[in-house]
């Protein structure tokens, strides 16, 4: 007996604690469960089981109830304990991780104060100890009944999304609908994954599309996950189902560190370091014309040829994504020649630029392929406004702190060369296989330049060719540290990745910079 | 098998002849230790072209070095960085990647020649081995070829030509042959007069290429159509032959050597009878179906062949040979075979040496008598194909992890590519030629299996899921072979490995080790106090594997490196010193030593595995993934009946239809032309063309879509 004259052991409030637990155990009920099921989707709950290590999901805010009274929603039967999302703490592969999944059994998975709410109270506490969140979004949108305190909600995400960036890393997983203001949360964390044909992103959907412009689109042409990852850049990949995008984000979070504060990880690693990668020294055509594919040299350097590329179907003349040396997670970014040259232009641009600032804020060391023509001419590009977007590419490495090495595989021209990663952006190794070409432009543009109206064009081709088409004048400028056998080049960057794992360096105290947006 | 071990003749020479023994060299390429001797004071040229590419060029190569003479090597411009280029002292790029532009481009070689002063020129196989106009340009030169005199290849290169010579040689030769066809129904004429069945081929080209078989008229008008095209485009030369068809032959061939002083030795034969559209994919020497008489008898007339036409160089004369023991002279291959080293293997003579030295017109150092069969060889082509189609379409691509398995005893690799090599449309899609060697022909075998399962290629589709099955076949293990072999005993074309219920326990065993390897791995971070550490070893894995669409649970344990996997109320245990890194996992599985391979392993449970060289795809899952799983949706394949393809990278020769035409089932469609090899695309159903997509004159990749039906 207690205070107030009751036992907490008795058998009606305990009977209740049971039933609220077992109430939000089964969300929006069976017929809604059912239903989630023939749409090819798995439930809330059994999203988190699967994302999370066996037995260590620890749920918070399991008796939390929507405070609506508005439209009968106070009735009991509208009242869902947790209401329309599953949050808490758990583990992926024994390391902590944030989640929250919201439940499309429970009034269509739309977000209430008491929703957003809780989403908050595990922000605000993996922010505190330092850990990522993931979000499995699954949301009709706002709760219409509750008006602006749903509004509210999204706005307390969205700052806390803000804070956490740079702090911890967030990922979202589109894995149903999300519109309108709901798109933001996705939009400000570092990752954003979709689930192929069950996951929509836009911000006003055919419906209201139609009535304002007139255009006819389906849901999965307007938002659908092919639309985000190959036309708009909203989403980083694509799985082909949950099951398969669940099992695809624990590996990736693996390539995670946990914050800002910790290092990157470093994994149990069978590949030998001082591989040599014989393929490494054909892999780049005679013909300095001729295309090769960047991935071949990506695949071959790396740990066991495993390459977890983000945004592999976006502005595809620029390859981005993670992997790791000698068990160590490293982000890549190389120019792919098999598209457009890999020149850079305004999608190429942002998207390395935004991958280069990730790894940066998460102290993950960036390796740089090089091969680039120069930046993409054209007045749909300059329109575009090219100067302002490929500028941010040029901020993001130079102002990158982590380990930066660099390896010039073939053209290295123009301003490109300075962007990509260079010694005078405080490039860290950098290096030049036999094949590199650091000049200006190409011996063609350059003769026609220096020797305007003269004759004699070819031989002056080739004496720049001589001059400029290859690693030398780079070389002795220092501007490159050292030419290297290509096949070499695994072992070389793994050495120094150990090297550079103690590097200190640190901007000027700024209140914040001000990237070119 | 018997008969060969009662030659008396044999056995002595085996005991005086050194054992045949290999060792690793550089550049992947292996070569037989010959018993024959490499005399460094006897002159010889100081430098040799090679007017080719690949391993054959390379095979060259490695003579040319034990014998002290320099080497250049020549090369297309895709090919600058090929093996045969590193390999040789000089090269010279004689032209862009088509080969009538290079390696057929006889004034870019003639340059060549010049350039670097070579003496003498070998000329491999294919390319411009057997053409005369080469041999004759090189002896305006006063350049050595290094090959039989034109007159030779004349004579042996023009098929009736050669059959007239053959029948005045007293040599077997086929019945019925006859003629040069003008037309479709001149083809139609001759092959009535003959009787069907009949052989159509062109009558300039070698091997099997541009071969056709007709049982009827119209087969025949069909057969004559394409192989005077495919004529034209390889020889530039559209004369055909037909024949008689010699139903279920086995192809056997004698393998012999002649001086310029008139010569000659027969070094045995070769078993050639394993072969797909006509062309080889595995051969041995011995075979097991000559008796000491008819090899002698073959032999004998193999050499009287070479003296009728003044035969010098090393050569290989073809025969059909049916169950009777009857044998028929099909034609005489006036250069140096793909398939010599098997012949190299048993006899321990060093072929291009003797090319060389009979060039330099020394005479032959051996006697019929010193002609041994020591042992048993075995040669597998390996092929950048996709032996699901057909026996084998070829494809292409980047060789991006490469790995011989030169650390076996008696296994030799010739082969002129390496790790980041291209398989291109250019050229032969041949990756290399895998060859065992044992005392008895079982051991041979037994090596064969090994080798292929220690053979790491990655990044192109091959052909050693074929390779592997053919050389375990009942059928074939016990000799019972023809030419026939491969559609009769796959009628429906090649599927795989077909697994026992123990095979398949094998297979889902290792595919459950890997998985929970790669899930403890992934629980390891070193160095990193904020993991909390999961009770790994103790704990009990159970799993969903599907291979299939069949479904097994599996519950596993692991102590160490040992794995121990129970299916359906079975236990497998599996061990072995591998990682999850390396290439090969050498694994023994129930006490039994097994090599398998994985080829892919990806976050959602997909596990690829090369096991008995066959290609599984698996895939696992913990449980409560497997049970969550059949929520998710069926994704709807693509329908492909209204849908052409290419299923292969080339280019289209022809076009036949049009938007709007209607098309029967089976129609042709169009035409297309992969390493010299001519497919015909026909309709999958009875439809109207909706939309082409190529025309003639295209390259087109695998896969790239060709026409559309309605």
């Amino acid at each position: 007996m207690n205070a107030r004259g009751y036992s907490v052991n008795h058998p009606s409030v305990q009977e209740r604690i049971e039933k609220k637990r077992q109430a939000a155990l089964t969300g929006g009920g069976q017929l809604r469960i059912a239903a989630q099921h023939k749409r090819g989707k798995l439930t809330a709950r059994e999203r988190l089981e699967l994302l999370l290590d066996p037995d260590s999901f620890v749920e918070y805010d399991m008796f939390v109830e929507h405070r609506c009274s508005d439209f009968g929603m106070e009735a009991d039967h509208n009242k869902y304990p947790g209401d329309s999302v599953v949050t808490g703490q758990g583990r992926i592969n024994g390391r902590l991780v944030y989640v929250f999944s919201q439940d499309f059994t429970v009034f269509g998975g739309s977000l209430s104060g008491a929703h957003a709410q809780k989403i908050c109270k595990i922000m605000d506490q993996a922010m505190m100890v330092g850990a990522p969140v993931i979000g499995l979004n699954d949301s009709g949108g706002a709760r219409i009944q509750e008006g602006v305190e749903s509004l509210a909600g999204y706005a307390d995400i969205f700052l806390r999304n803000v804070m956490s960036s740079g702090v911890v890393p967030q990922i979202s997983l589109i894995m149903g609908p999300c519109a309108g203001g709901a798109v933001y949360s996705p939009a400000l964390t570092d990752f954003t994954f979709m689930v192929k044909d069950t996951s929509y992103l836009f911000i006003t959907g055919p419906d209201v599309v139609k009535s304002v412009t007139n255009e006819d689109v389906s849901q999965e042409e307007l938002g659908g996950a092919k639309t985000h990852t190959t036309v708009s850049g909203v989403a980083h990949r694509a799985f082909e189902n949950d099951v398969d995008a669940l099992l695809n984000l624990r590996d990736f979070f693996n390539f995670l560190p946990l914050s800002n504060k910790d290092p990157a990880p470093v994994t149990e690693c069978h590949d030998p370091r001082d591989r040599l990668v014989p393929g490494l020294d054909t892999v780049v055509p005679f013909e300095s014309t001729k295309a090769y594919d960047m991935l071949d040299i990506v695949h071959g350097i790396v740990d066991e040829r495993e390459f977890f590329e983000i945004m592999p179907n976006y502005a595809k003349n620029i390859v981005v994504g993670f992997a790791r040396m000698n068990g160590r997670t490293v982000g890549i970014v190389g120019n792919q020649p098999k598209v457009a040259s890999g020149c850079l232009d305004i999608n190429s641009s942002v998207k390395g630029a935004r991958f280069v600032r990730f790894c940066d804020a998460f102290n993950i060391p960036i390796i740089t392929f090089v091969d680039v023509p120069g930046f993409l001419p054209g007045t749909a590009q300059e329109y575009g406004g090219i100067i302002r977007h490929g500028a941010k590419l040029l901020y993001a490495f130079a102002e990158a702190t982590v380990p930066k090495i660099t390896v010039i595989t073939r053209k290295a021209y123009g301003g490109a060369y300075d962007v990509m990663s260079s010694k005078h952006l405080r490039g860290d190794v950098n290096y030049a296989w036999p094949s590199a070409e650091v000049a200006v432009m190409g011996a063609k543009g350059a003769v026609q330049i220096i020797f305007r109206g003269k004759e004699n064009q070819a031989e002056a081709e080739a004496e720049y060719v001589e001059k400029f088409a290859n690693p030398f004048p780079a070389a002795v400028r220092g501007f490159v540290d050292d030419i290297i056998q290509p096949s070499t080049t695994r072992k070389r960057i793994c050495r120094d990745l150990e090297v550079l794992a103690s590097k200190k360096q640190t901007n000027p105290w700024k209140k914040h910079a001000n990237i070119p947006l | 098998m018997a008969a060969y071990r009662s030659a008396a003749g044999f056995q002595r020479v085996l005991h005086a002849v050194k054992h045949v023994c290999f060792s690793k060299q550089r550049c992947g390429v292996i070569i037989c230790r010959y018993s024959t001797v490499y005399d460094p004071t006897e002159k010889t040229f100081d430098k040799i072209l090679i007017a080719n590419r690949g391993e054959i060029a390379c095979r060259v190569i490695k003579t040319c070095k034990k014998m002290g003479i320099k080497t250049v090597a020549v090369h297309s411009d895709v090919d600058s960085s090929a093996v045969h280029v590193k390999m040789a002292d000089e090269a010279v790029c004689v032209g862009p990647a088509p080969t009538n532009k290079s390696y057929l481009n006889m004034d870019a070689i003639m340059n060549a020649i010049k350039q670097t002063g070579a003496q003498a020129v070998h000329p491999g196989y294919g390319f411009l081995s057997e053409n005369k106009q080469f041999a004759k340009r090189l002896a305006a030169e006063g350049v050595s070829f290094i090959g039989p005199d034109t007159h030779a290849i004349q004579a042996m290169g023009d098929k009736i030509e050669s059959k007239l010579i053959a029948k005045a040689a007293k040599v077997n030769t086929i019945p019925g042959f006859d003629g040069v066809v003008k037309d479709a129904e001149e083809a139609v004429k001759i092959a009535g007069e003959i009787g069907y069945p009949v052989m159509i081929k062109a009558s300039a080209g070698g091997g099997g290429k541009g071969m056709r078989i007709a049982w009827n008229d119209e087969e025949t008008r069909e057969g004559f159509r394409f192989s005077s095209q495919e004529a034209a485009s390889s020889f530039g030369d559209d004369r055909l032959l037909i024949e008689k068809f010699i139903d279920n032959p086995r192809h056997i061939e004698i393998q012999v050597l002649a001086d310029k002083h008139g010569n000659a030795l027969w070094l045995n034969e070769r078993e050639c009878s394993i072969q797909r559209r006509n062309q080889k994919v595995v051969e041995e020497a011995p075979s097991t179906f000559l008796d000491p008489d008819t090899r002698r008898a073959m032999g004998e007339q193999a050499v009287s062949l070479a003296k009728a036409v003044k035969y010098s160089s090393a050569g290989t004369v073809e025969f059909l040979v049916d169950s009777k023991k009857n044998f028929y002279f099909l034609e005489m291959n006036t250069r140096l075979q793909v398939e010599h080293p098997i012949t190299e293997c048993i006899t321990g003579l060093d072929l291009v040496q003797q090319m060389i030295r009979i060039a330099m017109g020394y005479k032959l150092q051996h006697k019929q008598s010193d002609i041994p069969i020591n042992g048993w060889a075995i040669e597998s082509r390996v092929y950048a194909e996709d032996p699901y189609k057909s026996f084998g379409l070829p494809s292409i691509g980047r060789l991006s992890q490469y790995q011989e398995p030169l650390d076996l005893r008696n296994v030799r690799v010739d082969s002129g590519i390496e790790e980041g090599s291209d398989i291109s449309i250019y050229y032969d899609p041949m990756i290399s030629k895998l060859v065992t060697y044992g005392k008895t022909r079982e051991e041979a075998l037994k090596k064969m299996e090994e080798a292929l399962d220690n053979y790491v290629i990655r990044g192109v589709t091959h052909n050693i899921p074929l390779l592997r099955e053919i050389i375990v076949h009942p059928r074939f293990v016990s000799g019972d072979i023809s030419t026939k072999f491969l559609p009769e005993v796959y009628p429906d074309g090649f599927k795989g490995h077909m697994l026992t219920a123990g095979e398949r326990r094998e297979l889902l065993a290792t595919a459950a080790a890997l998985y929970v390897a790669a899930q403890l791995r992934s629980q390891k971070f070193l160095g990193d106090l904020r993991v909390s550490v999961v009770p790994a070893e103790s704990r009990q894995w159970e799993l969903c594997v599907e291979l299939d669409k069949g479904v097994h649970m599996l519950g596993v344990s692991r102590s160490g490196n040992n794995y121990t996997v129970e299916i359906d109320g079975e236990k497998v245990e599996v061990s072995g010193e591998w990682n999850l890194a390396s290439a090969l996992l050498p694994l023994t599985i129930n006490g039994k030593h097994r090599t398998l391979q994985c080829l892919l392993r990806t976050a959602a449970g997909e596990i690829t595995l090369q096991y008995l060289g066959t290609s599984f795809k698996l895939r696992v899952l913990s449980k409560l993934a497997a049970s969550l799983s059949k929520h998710m949706p069926e994704k709807v394949p693509e329908d492909t009946s209204s849908i052409l393809r290419s299923p292969m990278p080339g280019s289209v020769v022809a076009v036949s239809v049009k938007p709007g035409d209607n098309v029967a089932e089976g129609q042709e469609i169009c035409v297309i032309e992969a390493m010299k090899m001519q497919n015909s695309m026909t309709a999958a159903k009875a439809a109207k063309v909706k939309s082409v997509h190529c025309k003639a004159g295209d390259t087109v990749g695998e896969g790239d879509l060709l026409v559309e039906l309605e």
